[in-house]
């Protein structure tokens, strides 16, 4: 693998070989030594336009997993901020030998404009841009449907005929997107529900379904429920009145969550807005991946990082 | 031309004697953990596991697992991406002795990831090294403890070692040179392809 | 230097061919065009062979950004006046978004003083609506009329003149000098932050949509308010398939409007944006399949009037970047009119009698920009383009004579190239070459004189 930019165009073999080398990578969590030699020399490059301390510290573990330099250059109050472009970034990242970069950034596309330019000869990871992908996150998802439903003979598996419904801001949501992709890749019927404010204005070119109605969602009895994180600036934005009549009709509260079944896997790739998008109750229960999915994060991101790193940098 | 060197009985009769000698050197099969290097390496151990029950029916808890090297590889970059295969360590391997189990004994690289790759599971006793084809041409101070067949060939042949779990017929042969350019056994990888 | 002697040379144009397919000489003396007819001779003429070449009268932008004050690196109205030599035009109008912006007589004199020095193309300038192109206060509209430049085209392109009082009033203001206001017809807050189009790509891309009703809802305000006030409108770069029907509707309820189309617009879809090259991006900005077809549509039913390039230099540091940090613009003079022949020729929709029409005579009557414009006549101006449409080229960095390269045609093929252009009756452009500046800047100034 070249670069992991997005998962639309990723092909069911390749998002199952990830989540298998996954595999392997969380069993090395289960032992004594929890160090792979594998990234020995190489460097990682974290560069963060964004703050996500969650998300560059998932990276910044799986790479030192895997014996990886890593240097974490955060854009924010550095000369980025003062308005070094890009191009003078990845320059000197490239000066710096960086054999990876991890990349979140503020505009969809940056990581792809990063790929393509020619002025860095890195692997590149999409660590989240704009409103576009975050890859990772996604695979990591997978990862942890995957894992619930199957245990430890997940390897080798899709998610074939699992339905997953997908609640809150579709239309801000990189995750979401990335989801819808890899998601129906591997087989999964995905359903998406938000303010009608909250859904692109055009989803013609997507593989699901969307609607309004949470409730209906809800009884309709998914295997899956992934509730995304609202940002409140969404209110003065007027995309929906306030917190609270958003919570009544699109948050997972205690009753709508009582209505689910037993077995219903329910997700939030964090950080939680709790009593607004999710109740305590649901995000603590049995069915909650929460705490999973930041576990599983660290897992898929070394193989992500295995697959990009490794290999003859001339091929593919 | 492919010349065969090993059929199908004669690899049983190398497998047997290698857990004969196994036993041997190990005085019985107390303490006794045998890992096969994936993907071929995992069966033949499975099959000496079996083979070790079968001599010494006393031995009811011979231990079989894999440990898969990919991650342990010192040419990562120079070659295609690897995809890795799954360890499995049955327990504790702290003070046992374990055997490792490869199809072909080549560089010795792929052994010494092994190495690396089992002290990170734990420190056991001793380890041993059983391969069923020893060619030659090694890279690194290693040898075999326990050897099917040595067989001496030149870096431009080919062994081809065939097993039924995994390619549905069974035999060791020999090519000569690349004459198709195709890719040769050993350039990137030990073991048979 | 011979170029004093150059001035007064004739040329003798031989057998171009007519937008009608019949092929004829013109004589080319004393900044007219003195004789057409076939067989002619001159004595002393420089004899230029137009054999299987279209004749065409030289083209009218109405739309060009030149930077220049303000913006020298991306271009200066000496570089802009030969990409648009280049292209064929003779002339230009020049947009009002400079620094200091064109919303004053002395900035627009100087604007047209710095055209008649570099002698390419006619250089006219446009006045901005509102002072410092900010939406306020009306900027000093007839100090700017009356001035040398005689500014009769007025906009704040670039941005919008959103508020619906102040856009009455400059529509009701121009017509004390027969001036049109030239409408950026974009909604701000529909468009906030917008990168491209808004529809299925912008979901999957996931950024930020540039609705087609933004434009649409603005045209619809605009021609009720020309309407109602009985003024000129022209509404800039039309994108969408709903503001050609608004147009349409318009201009049979009798409104005085105008419309253009870009070449870019004509051509390109949004398909390109999904490399993320910035390059292609543009505002307003590359729209559906369906939208490239309902604007031609309309260019050749009338609704639409003319094509203008809006001419977009950016320095190479403003596209090599994310998209959402990119400027808008796309240079365009010197393609425009391959371009056109592209989309509009060569699908039949357009001969290269309406190409003289959409991109010389209705341009400069919106622009009331006399000396430009009149056609291929004994005793007009001589002001005319040689075209060979037989050829075909891969478009290239060499190809473009301004100083910006975001095209979005590097690396496409191109059909017909630009022969040569002819402006007061001297050669800017000649077997397809660009003639040095100070020989043209010495035949612009005696002509002048
Ligand atoms: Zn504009």
């Amino acid at each position: 693998m070249r670069h992991l930019l997005s998962t639309k165009g990723m092909s069911r073999d390749e998002a199952i070989l990830l989540l298998d080398i996954a595999e392997d990578m969380a069993d090395v969590a289960d032992r004594e030594v929890k160090k792979l030699p594998t990234l020995r020399g190489k460097t990682v490059v974290n560069l963060f336009f964004e703050d996500s301390t969650r998300t560059r510290i998932s990276f910044e573990a799986a790479a030192k997993r895997l014996s990886a330099d890593v240097i974490n250059f955060s854009a924010k109050g550095s000369s980025v901020s003062k308005g070094e472009s890009l191009k003078d970034t990845a320059q000197t990242l490239a000066a710096m030998g960086a054999d990876g970069v991890v990349i979140r950034h503020p505009a969809s596309g940056a990581p792809h404009v990063l790929a393509e330019s020619g002025w860095i000869d890195a692997g590149i990871i999409n660590a989240g841009d704009g409103t576009h992908e975050h890859p990772t996150q996604a695979l990591l998802d997978a990862f942890t449907i995957r894992r619930r439903l199957h245990g430890g003979a997940a390897r080798g598996k899709g998610l074939d005929g699992v339905t997953v419904t997908i609640v809150g801001d579709i239309l801000h949501s990189r995750v979401a997107r990335s989801n819808l992709w890899l998601l129906t890749t591997l087989g999964a019927h995905v359903s998406l529900v938000a303010p009608p404010t909250l859904l692109p204005m055009d989803m013609s070119g997507w593989p699901a379904e969307s609607g309004f109605d949470l409730d209906a969602a809800i009884d309709a009895g998914p295997d899956v429920v992934m509730m995304l994180r609202i940002q409140q600036e969404r209110m003065n934005a007027a995309f929906f009145p306030n917190s609270r009549e958003y919570s009544r009709r699109w948050g997972l509260d205690d009753e709508r969550f009582g209505r689910l079944a037993r077995t219903t896997i329910v997700m939030h790739p964090g950080p939680m807005n709790r009593g607004l998008e999710i109740s305590s109750a649901a995000a603590d229960s049995a069915g909650s991946t929460v705490r999973e999915q930041v576990a599983n994060g660290v897992s898929v991101r070394m193989a992500a990082l295995y697959l990009l790193l490794s290999g003859d940098r001339e091929e593919s | 031309m492919a010349r065969t060197v090993l059929n199908q009985a004669d690899i049983a009769r190398a497998l047997i004697r290698i857990s004969h000698e196994i036993l041997e050197s190990n005085r019985g099969a107390e303490n006794l953990v045998i890992l096969g290097i994936p993907t071929r390496g995992v069966v033949l151990a499975r099959r000496i596991a079996e083979a070790i029950a079968r001599i010494e029916p006393t031995a009811t808890d011979v231990r079989v697992g894999s440990l898969d090297v990919t991650m342990y590889r010192d040419d990562l970059g120079h070659t295609r991406t690897r995809t890795p295969s799954r360890t499995l360590v049955p327990g504790s391997i702290d003070g046992v002795t374990v055997v490792l189990v490869d199809d072909v004994l080549y560089s010795g690289r792929t052994i010494r990831a092994a190495l690396d790759a089992l002290g990170d599971h734990g420190r056991p006793k001793i380890v041993r090294l059983a391969v069923l084809v020893d060619r030659g041409h090694r890279e690194l101070p290693i040898r075999a403890d326990f050897v099917g067949k040595n067989l001496p060939s030149s870096t431009a042949e080919r062994i081809n070692l065939h097993l039924l779990e995994v390619d549905g017929d069974e035999f060791v042969s020999i090519d000569g040179g690349p004459v198709d350019g195709g890719p040769v056994d050993g350039g990137d990888t030990e073991g048979a392809s | 230097m011979s170029s004093d002697t150059a001035a007064s040379t004739p040329y003798l144009i031989r057998g171009a061919t007519l937008a009608d397919g019949t092929r004829t000489d013109f004589v080319l003396a004393d900044g007219r065009i003195a004789e057409i007819g076939s067989g002619l001779s001159r004595a002393g003429a420089s004899i230029v062979d137009a054999a299987g070449l279209i004749i065409l009268p030289g083209l009218v932008d109405l739309h060009t950004h030149l930077r220049e004050p303000g913006f020298e690196q991306s271009e200066t109205i000496l570089t802009g006046s030969q990409a648009a030599a280049v292209g064929g035009f003779t002339s230009v109008f020049a947009m009002a978004n400079t620094s200091p912006v064109q919303d004053t007589a002395g900035v627009v004199d100087q604007v047209l003083a710095l055209g008649e020095r570099a002698g390419y193309v006619t250089v006219q300038p446009i006045g901005a609506v509102t002072v410092g192109l900010a939406g306020e206060r009306l900027a000093e509209l007839g100090a700017m009329a009356t001035s040398r430049a005689r500014v009769r085209v007025f906009s704040d392109d670039g941005f919008c003149v959103s508020d619906p009082l102040l856009m009455r009033r400059a529509l009701e203001y121009v017509k004390a000098f027969d001036g049109v206001v030239a409408q950026h017809s974009q909604e701000p807050r529909l468009t906030e932050k917008a990168q491209m189009n808004e529809g299925a790509l912008s979901s999957e891309l996931g950024m930020v949509g540039w609705p087609a009703v933004a434009e649409e809802s603005i045209i619809a305000r605009d021609v009720l308010l020309a309407e109602h006030v009985g003024s000129r409108l022209h509404v800039c770069h039309v994108s969408t398939a709903g503001s050609v029907d608004v147009i349409r509707w318009a201009k049979a309820r009798g409104i005085q409007v105008t419309a253009e189309a870009t070449p870019h617009h004509l051509l390109l879809t949004e398909d390109l944006v999904v490399g993320y090259d910035a390059r292609f991006k543009v505002n307003p900005p590359l729209r559906r399949r369906e939208d490239v077809e309902a604007l031609r549509a309309g260019l050749a039913d009338g609704t639409i009037d003319i094509v203008a390039t809006d001419h977009a230099p950016h320095p190479v540091e403003a596209k090599e970047c994310e998209w959402d940090a990119a400027a808008n613009g796309m240079v365009g003079l010197e393609t425009a009119l391959s371009v056109v022949h592209s989309a509009v020729v060569d699908t039949g929709l357009l001969d290269w009698t309406d190409i003289a029409r959409v991109l010389s005579s209705t341009p400069a009557r919106i622009g009331r920009l006399s000396g430009q414009g009149q056609g291929l006549l004994v005793g007009a101006p001589a002001e005319l383009t040689l075209y060979d449409p037989a050829a075909s080229r891969v478009f290239g960095r060499g190809n473009l004579a301004g100083k910006s390269a975001n095209s979005p045609y590097l690396a496409m093929t191109l059909p017909g190239r630009v022969v040569a252009t002819f402006h007061r009756g001297y050669a800017t452009v000649l077997d397809g070459a660009l003639r040095p500046a100070d020989e043209i800047s010495a035949l612009g100034g005696r002509t002048d004189g």
